[in-house]
């Protein structure tokens, strides 16, 4: 199965970004295919790498990173929603991109799935 | 004509608007995904109702409204719009209170919608 | 369709909004603060067994585990991440935020 995830809810204030990072990691053990995780609302948040956690937590920018570096799993940010916000490419990942809807649109239709992750 | 490609796509209005942007950002993506001619519904339920609700002024709290944006969604050939007759009725609602023609349903018809989905998004 | 459930039920109305939506056979998965739902003899058990005569409900472990709930309602099945993975490749989603 081909999945799409979209995750609407900043990094540490909700659970929903770990719980999106766990489905995925679990559906790639399972042999499913993730094409990318879209990020909307404050969910953009979740690409800075200006974010610096206490040492002895997870950091949640580092594992997208790690996820679209190891896995090909395409982090997307919307640039409405990152411009809001002052998520810009100073601030990105690596291995994130800032995107239009459009292409949230392009994810919805090529995907067996798109699941929502949010507050 | 059928086309395969075509994705039942339908977004769930939940928020009430101005108090938090889901509403505000839903509206901007329903207008996005109108343009790639897929199969779209916009439901409101709960509190997503007062998001279509007449009179109302942002003036006075510095937020722009948007409101009158979910008029024009008719002019991107986005025409299923429907609104929960439980969530009206709990508040005291009638479709006169309302800016966008939409039909009103029962639960059990949404439910029925809902399944023929392939993409559900609330916001 | 699969239904998810990520609030208490005791501060968000996404339990009882859900279950007005529900058809029957769907399964429904809590998770996150939504598994406060299915701990027995909460104001929410009845509905949850009510739930259970028409539908099967799932509530994920580590969630549960995290959270200390324990002495689920009867009926309700505990699933990990690869259960939830299971549960949305035989159905498409509907994710109650």
């Amino acid at each position: 199965m081909k999945i799409g995830i979209l995750l609407k809810e900043g990094p540490y204030n909700h659970q929903a970004a770990d719980t999106a990072y766990r489905f995925v990691e679990a559906a790639i053990r399972k042999g499913h295919t993730v094409d990318a995780v879209f990020l909307y609302n404050d969910g953009v948040n979740n690409v800075t790498k200006m974010m610096d956690p206490p040492q002895d937590d997870r950091h949640i920018a580092a594992r997208w990173d790690q996820l679209h570096k190891a896995r090909g799993v395409e982090i997307l940010a919307c640039i409405a929603a990152s411009k809001r916000r002052g998520i810009c490419d100073e601030v990105l990942i690596e291995g994130g991109e800032i995107t239009g809807l459009g292409t949230l649109t392009d994810i919805a239709i090529r995907n067996d799935r798109l699941l929502t992750f949010g507050d | 004509m059928e086309n395969e490609h075509v994705k039942k796509i339908m977004h769930v209005m939940r928020h009430a608007p101005h108090g938090t942007i889901y509403s505000y950002e839903g509206l901007e993506m329903i207008l996005i995904m109108a343009a790639y001619e897929q199969d779209l519904s916009v439901v409101f339920i709960g509190d997503g109702v007062y998001a279509i609700k007449k009179n109302q002024d942002t003036a006075g709290i510095g937020i722009k409204g948007f409101a009158k944006t979910f008029m024009a969604l008719d002019g991107y050939d986005v025409e299923k719009l429907y609104v929960d007759r439980v969530s009206l009725d709990e508040r005291g609602l009638s479709e006169e209170d309302l800016l966008v023609d939409v039909e009103v349903l029962d639960s059990s018809e949404i439910g029925a919608l809902m399944n023929e989905q392939d993409v559900i998004i609330h916001h | 369709m699969l239904h998810t459930i990520n609030k208490s039920p005791f501060s968000s109305d996404s339990f009882d909004t859900c279950i007005r939506f529900l058809q029957p056979g769907d399964p429904v998965l809590f998770i996150e603060d939504g598994v406060y739902a299915v701990q027995s003899g909460n104001r929410f058990s009845s509905a949850v067994g009510g739930m259970l005569h028409s539908n099967p409900v799932y509530a994920l472990k580590p969630d549960l585990d995290a959270r200390g709930v324990s002495g689920l309602t009867d009926g309700v099945e505990t699933i990990d991440y690869d259960g939830f993975v299971d549960l949305v490749e035989a159905h498409q989603v509907n994710s109650w935020l």
